[in-house]
């Protein structure tokens, strides 16, 4: 059965792509894309950043094993289809997930690519090599792989402790490209060796990436761009003006804030915008191992006084969604049912009932109009952070507490939350894949490093595994929901919204796809091309 | 002269080692270093991971190793390598001076040769229109933000021309060449010329007032040999000195400047690697800059002897 409505799927898809071939019209070689980039990344390194500032310049310079399908919006398992990899199959009752490898690819150095590429890049990731990336930020991601075995050059195997289909769902992250093992970690940094459709040309720190099309690219007819290059711009407003005076084809995708997408449009009508959910979501984190959170009645009374809508239509115009841990529907494909978010505290429409509830509670540990609760709201100082957190400390005082903005400098903050220098926190929660998997382990597993305020509850943890572990889809999402809805009633982390942000380009930019349900794995750009 | 030569010398040493002393244990105060950063960009920490790192960056040493250490490389000519980009930091930081050098270069010569002509101007008219206009001209150049001006001037062009006077590395046209420096340049050097013009405005009037110019001009020297033979070389002494501390704080309206119009500059590049603790960076970079305000104070000291004949230097 699951077969057949992947196949209905499929071909449903496919349509889709012919169309949009269609509308798009034949496509042409040859051009610079040229795009701006928000800011410089530390490194040209995939696999040693978390930001999606490293996925969008380098991404084109690598293959995966397994890939999102580059020209559907929605990533989910059926969007999944063979890069480095021909073909892959569970076997051993699910433990193992074996790949057949793609023959005659080459790196851009020259040397040809075989099992041993794929089985160092994952040893490495897994910690289980000589060499060592400087920092390995989704080793966790394999905490379930046992060991990576290989037969001949052209078949590589992951050998599971348990059954975790998500795994491929990883594998197909823009995170999760191949590495080639004769060029060190270090190398990789600075000049990225890969075997995808650009070449690394050059990183100018705070100037500018030049990539250039891969004549030997595996894929015949593939790329159709001569090359990209990203001006780093780090000024919001310089950037979206050059873009409307045409110095730029695209602007860097997903950056675009609502109120701006305003101005470019009427600046340029002539551009081509779509806002899309970048599965990045604003939460508050509460540290529980001290007073005054320590209280549950506390913790409680302030999920219990968020106004989310008004989040929503202050900073987004309307343009964003309330969820829990899993993005929200239509574009997230965990989202909980509409009924039973509504059934969770602080979710219900009525914010005036939901403010007298926390009031009460707030009561009940002791304070009052009389007695307010002062609490400093710490975050980074970076717009997206400091405006909801000026929010929050708003609706706050309706239920006695008294919050003060305490800003940090990027250096500072992940120091500060991890030796728990904190009272609340506004954050924000980016999220590469939208699996459970993902998010329920990095954000709230005991003991995980990003479960940054320590929430351990040992039933949901079995939950958590019980979960990844199934195979059936539909009953996958009812334990996710129940765990999400669990997550949310004990104030591990109160979601407030999840963000959505736009991407503009030049009409004449054609085959450019902005995923709807993660900002991290849509930039192989092998298909766009340019119109002119 | 020669001894007081020698002198300023030996004071131009002791101040760049005190500089020296003062960034190095400054950027130290601050919080975070770069290992700090990059574990934050990533969102987790594993402690034997930053310790591995601190050790490879040499961070995890006592400061005054750190600092011997680097002032030994400075004396060798071995300037250490980015922390970021893991590039020799001569090779980041040379390639972005003579950008830097070129639109201050530029912005001095804005500011003096529309300052000290509209300075002189505005005193002579005294109490004129012409006079009030200069003066709300010049009081507006200090009042604008330069990043709030880059950004007018910027979305002017765009609304206007439908071009934008970024910096473009490889320009097709000597107009965008001109544009790339020009403009920005224009922008920075709006609120030195307005400085340099009242500068020149009170130097002037003062010097308007004294005994020997109402003789030349009862002598029947012309206007124009009076304000600019007479009064106007006696009057330039203080501008040179307000030119010659403005371009040593020029650099503070370049980083703006340089963020607006995107250009690769040094003072931007500063801004960047103070954001990511890159201590061989900023440490050369603020000596660089601390060389050229020396030097500039320098220069501008020996001017002084230049155009007023009776400052000589001895000892």
């Amino acid at each position: 059965m699951r077969s057949v409505r992947a196949l209905a799927a499929m071909a449903v898809l496919s349509l889709l792509a012919v169309s949009t071939a269609a509308f798009g019209g034949e496509p042409k070689q040859g051009g610079i894309l040229r795009m701006y980039h928000r800011d410089s990344p530390g490194s040209a390194s995939i696999h040693e950043g978390a930001t999606y500032s490293l996925n969008v310049p380098f991404m084109p310079v690598f293959n995966n094993l397994v890939i999102f399908r580059q020209d559907v919006a929605q990533n989910s398992m059926d969007t999944i289809v063979p890069d480095l990899a021909e073909s892959w199959a569970w076997v051993n009752d699910n433990k193992t997930l074996t790949f057949k490898l793609r023959q005659g690819v080459k790196w851009h150095d020259g040397k040809p690519f075989t099992s041993a590429d794929v089985k160092c890049t994952f040893e490495m990731l897994m910690g289980k090599s000589q060499q060592k990336f400087r920092q390995n930020p989704r080793k966790a991601w394999y905490n379930e792989v046992n060991d990576i075995t290989t037969n001949g050059d052209f078949e590589v195997s992951f050998n599971l402790k348990r059954p975790q289909p998500s795994l491929l769902a990883l594998l197909a992250s823009g995170y999760t490209p191949v590495y080639p093992c004769h060029v060190s970690p270090a190398d990789m940094r600075t000049h990225p060796i890969g075997t995808g459709p650009f070449k690394f040309v050059e990183f100018k720190a705070n100037e500018s990436i030049k990539l250039t099309r891969n004549p030997d690219y595996w894929k015949k007819g593939r790329p159709y761009l001569d090359g990209i290059e990203f001006t780093i711009i780090t000024n919001r407003s310089t950037a979206i003006l050059a873009f409307v005076a045409g110095k730029f084809d695209m602007t860097f995708p997903t950056e675009v804030s609502i109120p701006l997408l305003k101005d470019v449009k009427s600046q340029d009508p002539t551009a081509v915008c779509v806002v899309e959910p970048n599965n990045v979501s604003t939460n508050i984190i509460v540290n529980s191992t001290a007073p005054p959170f320590d209280n549950i009645d506390i913790r409680r009374a302030m999920a219990l006084a968020l106004d989310r809508k008004a989040f929503v239509s202050i900073l987004f115009e309307g343009q964003a969604d309330i969820g829990g841990t899993m993005l929200p529907a239509p574009a997230g494909l965990w989202a909980m049912p509409k009924e039973m978010l509504e059934s969770i505290p602080g979710y219900g429409p009525d914010v005036n009932a939901n403010r007298e509830a926390a009031k009460k509670l707030m009561q009940k540990a002791g304070y009052g109009p009389d007695k307010h609760l002062a609490v400093k709201v710490s975050t980074r100082n970076i717009p997206v952070y400091r405006d909801p957190a000026v929010i929050l400390i708003d609706q706050l005082k309706s239920i006695y507490i008294d919050g003060e903005l305490d800003v940090v400098e990027t250096a500072n903050w992940f120091p500060k939350v991890a030796r728990k220098d904190y009272m609340l926190g506004l954050n924000l929660t980016g999220n590469a894949v939208d699996d459970p998997d993902q998010s329920f382990y990095e954000n709230y597993s005991c003991g995980s490093e990003r479960n940054y305020t320590n929430y351990c509850n040992k039933d949901i943890e079995k939950l958590f595994d019980v979960q990844s572990q199934e195979h059936d889809l539909d009953k996958r999402k009812k334990l996710v929901w129940e765990i999400d809805k669990k997550l949310q009633e004990d104030v591990a982390r109160p979601i407030i919204f999840h963000a959505r942000t736009g991407t503009c380009w030049k009409p004449y930019v054609k085959g450019v796809t902005v995923m709807s349900n993660s900002s991290y794995n849509g930039y192989r750009y092998e298909d766009v091309w340019l119109d002119k | 002269m020669l001894a007081y030569l020698v002198r300023r010398l030996g004071l131009m040493l002791l101040t760049l080692f005190g500089i020296s002393v003062v960034i190095f244990f400054l950027l130290r105060i601050v919080p975070g270093n770069i290992v700090d950063i990059l574990f934050a960009a990533a969102g987790y920490v594993d402690p034997a991971d930053k310790a591995n790192l601190e050790k490879e960056l040499g961070i995890d040493q006592p400061l005054i190793v750190q600092y011997l250490h680097w002032i030994g490389g400075l004396l060798r000519g071995d300037f250490g390598y980015s922390y970021v980009s893991e590039k020799p930091a001569l090779q980041e930081i040379l390639p972005r001076i003579p950008i830097t050098a070129r639109l201050a270069g530029l912005a001095l010569m804005f500011s003096a040769s529309i300052g000290i002509p509209l300075g002189v101007l505005s005193a002579v008219r005294q109490g004129t229109r012409l006079d009030y206009t200069l003066r709300v001209v010049s009081l507006s150049g200090l009042s604008l933000p330069s990043f709030w001006l880059g950004l007018l001037v910027l979305t002017a062009a765009v609304a206007m021309f439908g071009q934008i006077p970024i910096f473009n590395p490889n320009p097709a046209t000597f107009l965008e060449a001109f544009a790339t420096y020009a403009v920005p340049a224009a922008v920075v050097g709006f609120r030195s010329a307005a400085l340099t013009m009242r500068i020149t405005r009170s130097s002037m009037l003062e010097v308007l007032r004294q005994d020997y110019i109402r003789t030349a001009r009862a002598k029947g020297a012309s206007d124009a040999a009076v304000n600019y033979h007479h009064a106007l070389k006696n009057a330039i002494l203080p501008v040179i000195t307000v030119i010659g501390i403005e371009a040593a704080f020029l650099i503070g309206g370049l980083i703006v400047t340089e963020t607006v119009f995107n250009i690769p500059g040094v003072a931007r590049f500063l801004v960047e690697a103070i954001r990511w603790r890159d201590y061989p960076i900023v440490q050369n970079l603020v000596m660089f800059i601390a060389v050229v305000v020396v030097l500039a104070n320098f220069t501008v000291d020996m001017l002084y002897a230049v155009f007023d004949p009776r400052i000589r230097y001895t000892d």
